[in-house]
């Protein structure tokens, strides 16, 4: 029996379930599935530490969160989209602290808010350093308040059903039994979040293999501005766990070899004592990891077995203040590092961390294919432009997943019944994948080989600094390793929760999103937040002030279109910091 | 061959169902620099050695709650737990117990999940406010009262350790009873009483005999066993009262 759904979700962090208990609210009878390769409270929503951003002073201006969004993009994002999203963001923060979030307070009760990087204003929400964790789990819990949400926990989509130019469904292997079921739906949602397992040195969660980037692009949707990659400047060396921003927002300094506040070099303002908004270490994300790359230049990093490191200073900060804002911050030093930041300096080194692109969506969620909608880190609406602002990812997930959500249960609550072809098409489908379990392969090569391989090539080619001839290498190297992974070595032939089989699907997705990313970057030329070119320094409004959309075409190879961007009020203008 | 001391054994339980009968061990040998974690060394088996070990992570940060698994006999998150404490080795690693074994390292945890939501993990209200009507107030006190019971990661670490699970599977257990209180304790929470009822029949905090097991194990600090007893010492007052007073509407 096919099961058969109004709306299957594919992936339940919190996107996923921020559109699914919007589709609930909205229209109760729609039948609803989450599906997703982990169980919810396991997505890597878990992981985001520093906060949310969101307008929550008098003293604070949406157009001054939008303003700070589209100067920190470098003039990439969507002025619409900005829009929406800084209006919409109070509401939705406020709507998780109705369901139970446990915001951190001010001493009377009220919502506190934290600096963060770019902002100019004191506008992040945070749950002390632990607010992905906390806001997952309160839309976990408070999903299962809805008794029309149906999860499929622990299975494994492999593509998406397209018949009549519609997404129709999904196929998808239950991990459990290996039983792999066609499951039918008038609407599908990605919400799969990031790639980052792509490269070799990165914050992300071992599950973040750029899923649902691959299924879209495969069925046929293009994905937006793939070569901004965003680098974190403060990752620990080699388990590339996250330092939170809300460190620096709190009062540590980023030191070099010599012990000196070397951003003060790099345009981003004059060292005080004190934090200061949009200035030195609250700066955005990516000049301060290009600025990390210079230091390195000029010998003025740290060696340590696992590479170049700077230090984070929180010293000053004493105790208290660290054991109340940032607990958890100090948790992962003592059991990751050995070291304890109230007396020792942390050694830091940038980490890739989020993308900004993604499947390309409009303003609610949908992507050009009928039927198939994204939001969260999977999707680029796009607000984040170049460069995403720390704190926004939060609210962007609530955001677009609500409406997601709804624009999804609407279109599911008027388009036709899925169609026979599609059954047909799931059918194929799971003859691929049984032939596949059945053939292993002893002679070909690991999984791991080719991963590893993948990730050296994609930093070496698509780190912080690019040029024309690294992305070139890059391409070729991606080329003769797709090759490769058709021919790799599976040894378990389980049907029982067989973790290798995944892995190499995971690979096979991974491969499509790596070299969209390195085409996109290729094709770009020019330097702009996050995609810096040292072959061509310089933005170029003039070429490139649009987004990239990567088509993939039938053999593999990428096609490339440009869209202009949406400006509504702040024409392009020049990226101030520190001033 | 003489082991140097830069690598250790791995003995890891093994457990194929549709080839074994019952769980055995099988022993790799892995590298055990100072930062590498009980989850590197099975990652070094995985990616070099061999492909069919299964378990499950994801964070290698001690927050998904993945990685639980039986470490030298003790429920240990395995990305928080380093190879060299257990020098020279060996280090045995088997799944979580008192849960059905699924394969390999993997448990099936579908039975807290199903009681997870018994116990209605969610703000419960009379009226819920319009979101017009802003915020609710917490003051940081407010907040510290149920703060610890919402760090709970569903790692199932106390499941594992917990005696009284191992022997009544019918027991709610530290988890679904902690997080219960931790909607209790939030002065936003009206849920309360529904969730007494739920807690306080027969599979409910009876069944705790106050071994503190739970509390121990717990790599984030939540102390269930506290939530327990006091659950027991509410829920005794409402049994009293129950033959004092006529039932309410």
């Amino acid at each position: 029996m096919t099961p058969s759904h109004d709306i299957v979700l594919v992936g339940g962090g919190g996107a996923g379930l921020r559109a699914a208990i919007a589709i609930a609210e909205t229209n109760p009878r729609l039948d609803i599935a989450v599906v997703s390769k982990v169980y919810p409270m396991r997505s890597h929503t878990v992981s985001a530490e520093g906060g949310a951003a969101g307008v929550a002073l008098p003293e604070d201006t949406l157009d001054e969160h939008a303003y700070d969004t589209i100067s920190g993009g470098d003039w990439l994002t969507d002025q619409d989209a900005v829009e929406a999203f800084v209006r919409e963001a109070p509401q939705e923060l406020l709507r998780l602290e109705h369901w139970g979030c446990p915001w951190s307070r001010e001493p009377d009760g009220r919502v506190a808010v934290r600096p963060f990087g770019g902002m100019k204003k004191m506008r992040t929400w945070f749950a002390a350093d632990k607010t992905g964790f906390h806001m997952l789990h309160t839309l976990f819990q408070t999903s299962l308040k809805y008794t029309g949400v149906r999860r499929y926990d622990e299975w494994f989509v492999t593509t998406l059903l397209v018949d009549d130019g519609r997404v129709q469904g999904v196929v998808a292997i239950e991990l459990m039994s290996g039983r792999i079921a066609t499951i039918t739906a008038r609407a599908v949602i990605l919400c799969t979040g990031g790639c980052g397992r792509v490269f070799p040195f990165t914050t992300n969660a071992a599950i973040k293999n750029g899923d649902g980037m691959a299924l879209a692009y495969r069925a046929g949707a293009p994905l937006k501005d793939m070569e901004f990659v965003q680098y974190h400047p403060t990752g620990l060396p080699f388990t590339g766990i996250l330092i939170t921003e809300a460190a620096r927002a709190e009062g540590g300094f980023l030191i070099n070899k010599d012990g000196y506040r070397y951003l003060q070099d790099y345009n981003l303002g004059k060292p005080e004592p004190t934090p200061v908004l949009r200035s030195m270490e609250l700066g955005p994300r990516d000049r301060l990891s290009q600025a990390f790359m210079k230091e390195l230049e000029q010998g003025r990093t740290i060696d340590t077995p696992y590479g170049p490191v700077v230090h984070l200073d929180l010293r000053h900060l004493g105790r208290k203040k660290i054991e109340t804002k940032i607990p958890f911050v100090r948790e992962l030093c003592l059991k990751y590092q050995n070291v304890d930041p109230v007396t020792d300096l942390v050694p830091v080194r940038p980490v890739v961390h989020y993308m900004m692109g993604g499947v390309h969506t409009d303003i609610n969620g949908a992507t050009p294919l009928s039927g198939l909608y994204a939001a969260g880190e999977v999707a680029c609406v796009s607000i984040n432009g170049a460069n995403r602002l720390g704190s926004n990812s939060l609210p962007e997930l609530l955001v677009f997943g609500a409406r997601a959500g709804l624009a999804a249960a609407e279109y599911a609550s008027t388009c036709k019944e899925p169609g026979a072809a599609v059954l047909a098409q799931g059918k194929d489908e799971e003859g691929r994948l049984q032939a596949g379990l059945r053939r292993t392969n002893g002679n070909g090569e690991r999984v791991a080989t080719i991963r590893d391989e993948m990730q050296k090539t994609m930093e070496e080619s698509a780190g912080i600094y690019r040029t024309g001839e690294s992305l070139r290498r890059g391409v070729e190297a991606l080329q003769a390793l797709q090759a490769r992974a058709c021919r790799l070595a599976v040894d378990d032939a389980s049907l029982t929760f067989n973790t290798e089989r995944v892995t190499a699907l995971e690979l096979s997705f991974m491969l499509d999103v790596a070299s969209a990313i390195v085409n996109a970057a290729l094709r770009r030329e020019e330097s702009r937040g996050a995609h810096q070119r040292t072959d061509f320094p310089k933005r170029d409004d003039q070429r490139f002030l649009s987004h990239s959309l990567m088509y993939r075409q039938s053999d593999g190879s990428c096609r490339v279109e440009y869209l202009p961007v949406t400006i509504t009020r702040w024409p392009p203008g020049e990226r101030v910091y520190g001033k | 061959m003489g082991k140097s001391a830069d690598r250790i054994t791995l003995q890891v339980a093994r457990y194929r169902p549709e080839q074994d009968v019952a769980p055995s061990f099988q022993e790799y040998e892995v590298p055990c620099p100072k930062d590498w974690v009980v989850l590197d060394g099975l990652n070094y088996v995985k990616d070099r050695l061999d492909g069919t070990l299964s378990y499950r992570w994801s964070c290698r940060m001690g927050i998904c709650g993945s990685c639980g698994m039986t470490v030298n006999g003790e429920p240990k998150l395995t990305c928080a737990t380093f190879l060299t404490d257990y020098a020279p080795g060996p280090v045995r690693v088997e799944p979580l117990r008192n849960f059905p074994i699924v394969r390999d390292l993997i448990v099936e945890i579908g039975d807290f999940m199903r009681k997870l939501v018994t116990v209605k993990p969610w703000i419960v209200r009379t009226a819920e406010k319009p979101l017009s009507e802003g915020a609710y107030r917490q003051t940081p006190q407010e907040l510290e009262e149920y703060k610890q019971f919402s760090m709970c990661i569903n790692c199932m670490l106390c499941y594992a350790a917990c005696p009284i699970y191992g022997l009544d599977p019918h027991f709610i257990g530290p988890a679904a009873i902690a997080l219960a209180q931790r909607y209790n304790l939030d002065n936003r929470d009206e849920g309360n009483a529904e969730r007494l009822q739920i807690l306080s029949q027969h599979e409910g905090i009876w069944g705790c005999t106050f071994v503190g097991e739970c509390t121990k194990v717990c790599p984030k600090h939540v102390d269930p066993a506290g939530a327990i007893q006091r659950y027991k010492l509410d829920a005794s007052v409402e049994w009293l009262k129950s033959f004092f007073m006529p039932r309410g509407a």
